[in-house]
């Protein structure tokens, strides 16, 4: 009895040689593979319908730990190709049922294909992410119990509404000083985008994420960008860094860049 | 570049955090954030809406998941729960506080109930809620 196949599909390129993929191992275990179309490369493996299918699909992307491998899966071929040459992530979960609907939609979207490899050739995404921690919450100074007639809980209602402003003020103020960081950035970098802050029961932080960004940087100016980072971290005292990458350019695949 | 009278910093040049050039696993929930919410979208012929997965309804099935992924990627939350971790003296007590009434209630209606199997006759005074 035949088993159902679909097509995964990975990332798109050109140029491709055989031996980038030689190898391979991607969702499912599935070796990897390439459809050709019109001189762009489609980036596949074939998977079984039993794991890859509609229902199977949705049960599965809701089991941690399968959605943990198959990310991890997804991702990694996604590296491998990027390092062989430009190419253009695609999205987890693009499934085909067969190698010539991979090439019917490869034709049908060429243009945005064709423009989104030549934006993200030589080019790499950085990801940085900004902290600022409960330390950066001064904690106000409020007279205790000084003035005549004031009794304990006016002076407690006060010390609150201080506290409450000075968080308020805190997180403005971070708020600010992360958009300085991100046009810093954006400065360097062919593009920047603000992604919204990562769940931080997701994250695992305790510290509140005030800037999610990510940047399109030229691979001449890798080192010139972590130096950017770093001296805006020396800057910004009250806030934390992290610089992640490189990635391949996920964040960077849609039409209408403006950079922002 | 000096490091001296520098604090700490996750920023390195030389060592990026994901895979490529280095050994290091990367993070997992910035991998599931750009495989899942970034990337090209490209209609294919299976229909699935990521934006459906509910990360966070993702723990209800932690009974089957493997708990060290669920940790890899920051959701550690029974750690901190005051529930699992036994921290919930409140809602024990309320609970035993409960237990007891039901079962002084059921007894006291089981009480009526023999009283009215008993002929009218033999009226006893019997203090209802």
């Amino acid at each position: 009895m035949t088993e159902s196949r679909g097509v995964w599909l990975y990332a798109v390129t050109r140029g491709f040689s055989p031996q980038d993929l030689a190898g391979l191992t991607g969702v499912g275990g599935e070796p990897v593979r390439a459809v050709e179309a019109d001189g762009l490369v489609a980036v596949v493996s074939s998977v079984s319908l039993d794991e890859f299918g509609q229902e199977a699909l949705r049960r599965n992307l809701e089991d941690l730990d399968w959605l943990a491998a198959t990310a991890r899966a997804h991702d990694g071929v996604v590296e491998a190709v990027v390092r062989a040459g430009p190419a253009v992530p695609l999205r987890l979960a693009t499934v085909y049922l067969g190698d010539e609907r991979v090439r019917d939609e490869v034709r049908a979207r060429r243009a945005d294909l064709e423009a989104a490899l030549n934006r993200v050739a030589g080019r790499t995404e950085w990801g940085v992410k900004v902290y600022c921690g409960p330390s950066s919450y001064p904690e106000p100074a409020v007279a205790d119990g000084g003035a005549p007639g004031r009794g304990a809980g006016t002076t407690y209602l006060l010390r609150r509404r201080a506290q409450l402003s000075a968080r308020e003020t805190a997180e403005r103020n971070a708020a600010a000083q992360a958009d300085e960081v991100h046009t810093a950035l954006g400065g360097v970098a062919v593009a920047g985008r603000k992604h919204l802050p990562q769940d931080p029961r997701l994250s695992g932080e305790r510290a509140w994420m005030v800037l999610n960004g990510a940047y399109l940087v030229d691979n001449s100016r890798a080192d010139q960008f972590a130096m950017a980072v770093t001296d805006l971290e020396r800057q910004h005292r009250g806030l934390r860094f992290e610089l992640t990458g490189p990635w391949p350019p996920y964040s960077f695949t849609g039409i209408g860049e403006d950079g922002r | 570049m000096t490091n001296a009278g520098q604090p700490s910093s996750a920023v390195s040049p030389m060592s990026p955090a994901t895979g490529v050039g280095s050994h290091q696993p990367a993070n997992l929930g910035d991998i599931l954030e750009r495989v899942l919410d970034k990337g090209l979208v490209i209609a294919g012929d299976i229909q699935v809406n990521l934006l459906d997965i509910e990360l966070l309804t993702i723990k209800l099935r932690l009974v089957i998941a493997s708990l060290e992924t669920a940790k890899e990627v920051g959701i550690d939350w029974w750690e901190h729960d005051p529930w699992l971790t036994g921290g919930n003296r409140d809602l024990e007590r309320e609970n035993r506080e409960l237990r007891g009434r039901v079962a002084e209630l059921e007894g006291r209606r089981d009480g009526s109930r023999a009283l009215e199997a008993e002929p009218r006759a033999a009226e006893e005074t019997e203090e209802y809620d």
